[in-house]
């Protein structure tokens, strides 16, 4: 039998930010996946990422090296990166282990997006 | 939650996962790369890479994550390099304030610092360096606590066991791999030997060419019917070519006498299955019974057979089969003093002697085999092709096969009753 296909990321564009749902448990297999289309969204023109943690309950170390893969991938694209939505645990884990310094953190999305300003801008055709 | 004691939690929970990925046993290349991920988030650092030593001093690249794929073949390892890390603390292989004296690090630092490389480790197995992890800055921007090169050093010591437990695994597989090769042509040889042999027993007997060879299938193709596994199916087919080894002791005058041969010479003809017992007991075969079945193969069940007079129970199951298939191609072959039989002569011979010579269940295991070929039931023409063109393609055939078979089915049920 065929091996069954995992669900991809949840993602969508605002003008040229592309805000990408991380999903309940940030480990190996769903970090790579938004790894994955982060790199897609960035490759496509993004500018601005935001990575939504709304129904992220755990982050652990692997998920933790994805997201610095992440950020470092993003800073070479001269893209920006927000966090948004991520719950007080993981925000003392990011803080502890100094991610805070490369991203900023948002209370939502819109609060993400609007950090980013890139409202104004032209949207991206993928 | 104090942040101690979350970063006490992150810790264990990776040390946890790490030794789950590390014993498991999963694609090499993917556990050294989830175990540099586990190293690297535990204490947010941004890059990473793990190599281990090949010969000659090279380092092959196993996993990187932020640092160039192609980095390690611009570096190789001398043996006073892996001493020196053998013997100094990890502390002094920070990159940025090795002393010059460390080797390593003073050859390639500013590579190293190119790369954004902060730390180098080493993997060390039973006091010998395996391989090298390279790290990149902590995302905190802060620098390395002793803490940090506890946890680093724990980290570190179970990947590079990891690599080298799987290396072993690696090597022990390909040493069964090449031991069950070697043995695979062993067997092949072994075989190929035993068919010379049968050969060789058969050009003693010029009546009877190909009679070893013959035997030796119809046993297997028998067996196969009873649903004896391919390794049994294996040895009964040997001891079907090797079940007339002894003839090779006795005169072949009597052996090629071409008319019916007096009471002494029948003796010394029938001195065969001991003879061919004592040729093949002191041979380790790889099956089972074999000197044993040629030994058997003219018991009866009736015990009128010879050499021991052995009654049913007491005659191994390998031996009725190698019987039959004997007699069967007895039977079916032209000898000097007679023609073949008729299928409907052999089929007769056959009921009229099960449960006395030949076992029933294996006489209607045969009879099933050739139905099978006879109606299509089978691609194999194996039988066919034995007993020659037209022999099984009388009219009446099907039906002498499903008679003998349900009349010996039946026989076993009243039996059981």
């Amino acid at each position: 039998m065929d091996k069954p296909i995992a669900p991809l990321v949840r993602s969508h564009c605002v003008g040229t930010a592309a805000v990408v749902y991380a999903s309940d448990y940030l480990n190996k297999l769903t970090g790579e996946k938004i790894e994955r289309e982060c790199r897609r969204q960035l490759d496509c023109g993004c500018r601005a990422l935001v990575i939504d943690f709304s129904d992220t309950k755990l982050v652990n170390s692997i998920g933790i090296s994805i997201l610095l893969g992440i950020i470092d991938v993003a800073e070479k694209s001269g893209a920006r990166i927000v966090f948004s939505e991520v719950n007080n645990q993981t925000i003392q884990l990011f803080e502890m282990l100094g991610l805070t310094r490369h991203v900023a953190l948002a209370k939502d999305e819109h609060e993400a997006l609007l950090t980013l300003s890139v409202f104004a801008t032209a949207p991206v055709v993928h | 939650m104090e942040p101690s004691t979350q970063k006490l939690i992150h810790t264990f929970g990776a040390l946890a996962d790490l030794g789950q990925e590390i014993a498991g046993r999963g694609d090499f290349t993917e556990m050294v790369r989830t175990s540099m991920h586990l190293l690297l988030g535990t204490l947010a650092l941004r890059r990473g890479a793990v190599s281990e030593c090949i010969e000659d001093g090279e380092l092959r690249c196993v996993a990187v994550w932020g640092v160039g794929e192609k980095l390690f073949a611009e570096f190789s390892i001398t043996e006073a390099e892996k001493q020196e890390f053998l013997t100094r603390d990890a502390s002094d292989f920070l990159v940025s304030t090795a002393a010059s004296s460390t080797g390593f690090v003073s050859r390639y630092r500013e590579r190293l610092v190119g790369e954004g490389i902060e730390l180098i480790l080493p993997m060390i197995v039973r006091d010998e360096v395996t391989g090298l992890v390279l790290l990149g800055p902590k995302a905190s921007g802060e620098e390395f606590s002793r803490d940090d090169f506890e946890t680093i050093r724990a980290m570190v010591r179970h990947i590079g066991v990891g690599i080298h437990t799987h290396r072993l695994l690696e090597q022990v597989a390909q040493r069964a791999e090449e031991n069950r090769r070697l043995y695979e042509e062993l067997r092949t040889i072994y075989r190929a030997t035993v068919r010379a042999f049968a050969a060789a027993i058969d050009i003693k007997d010029k009546y009877t060419q190909g009679h070893s060879e013959r035997v030796g299938r119809y046993s297997e193709i028998i067996a196969r019917e009873l649903g004896w596994s391919e390794d049994e199916v294996e040895g009964i087919q040997i001891a079907g070519y090797l079940h007339d080894v002894g003839k090779l002791v006795v005169d072949r005058d009597i052996i090629n006498a071409p008319y019916n041969i007096n009471a002494k010479e029948s003796s010394e003809l029938n001195r065969h299955p001991m003879a061919g017992y004592e040729i093949l007991a002191p041979i380790n075969h790889p099956y089972a019974d074999i000197p044993l079945m040629a030994r058997y193969h003219h018991e009866r069940l009736d015990g009128r057979g010879y050499p021991d007079g052995l009654v049913d129970e007491q005659i191994p199951l390998g031996a009725k089969i190698v019987s039959l298939a004997d007699s069967f191609d007895a039977m079916t072959t032209d000898r000097p003093y007679r023609r073949r039989r008729s299928f409907e002569d052999v089929v007769r011979d056959l009921r009229q002697n099960s449960g006395k010579q030949f076992d029933a269940k294996v006489v209607a295991a045969f009879a099933r085999a050739m139905l099978k070929e006879v109606n299509g039931g089978t691609k194999e023409r194996r039988i066919m092709k034995l007993l020659g063109k037209d022999y099984l393609q009388g009219e009446n055939v099907p039906m002498l096969l499903s008679d003998l078979i349900s009349e010996l089915s039946h026989e076993e049920a009243q039996s059981q009753v």
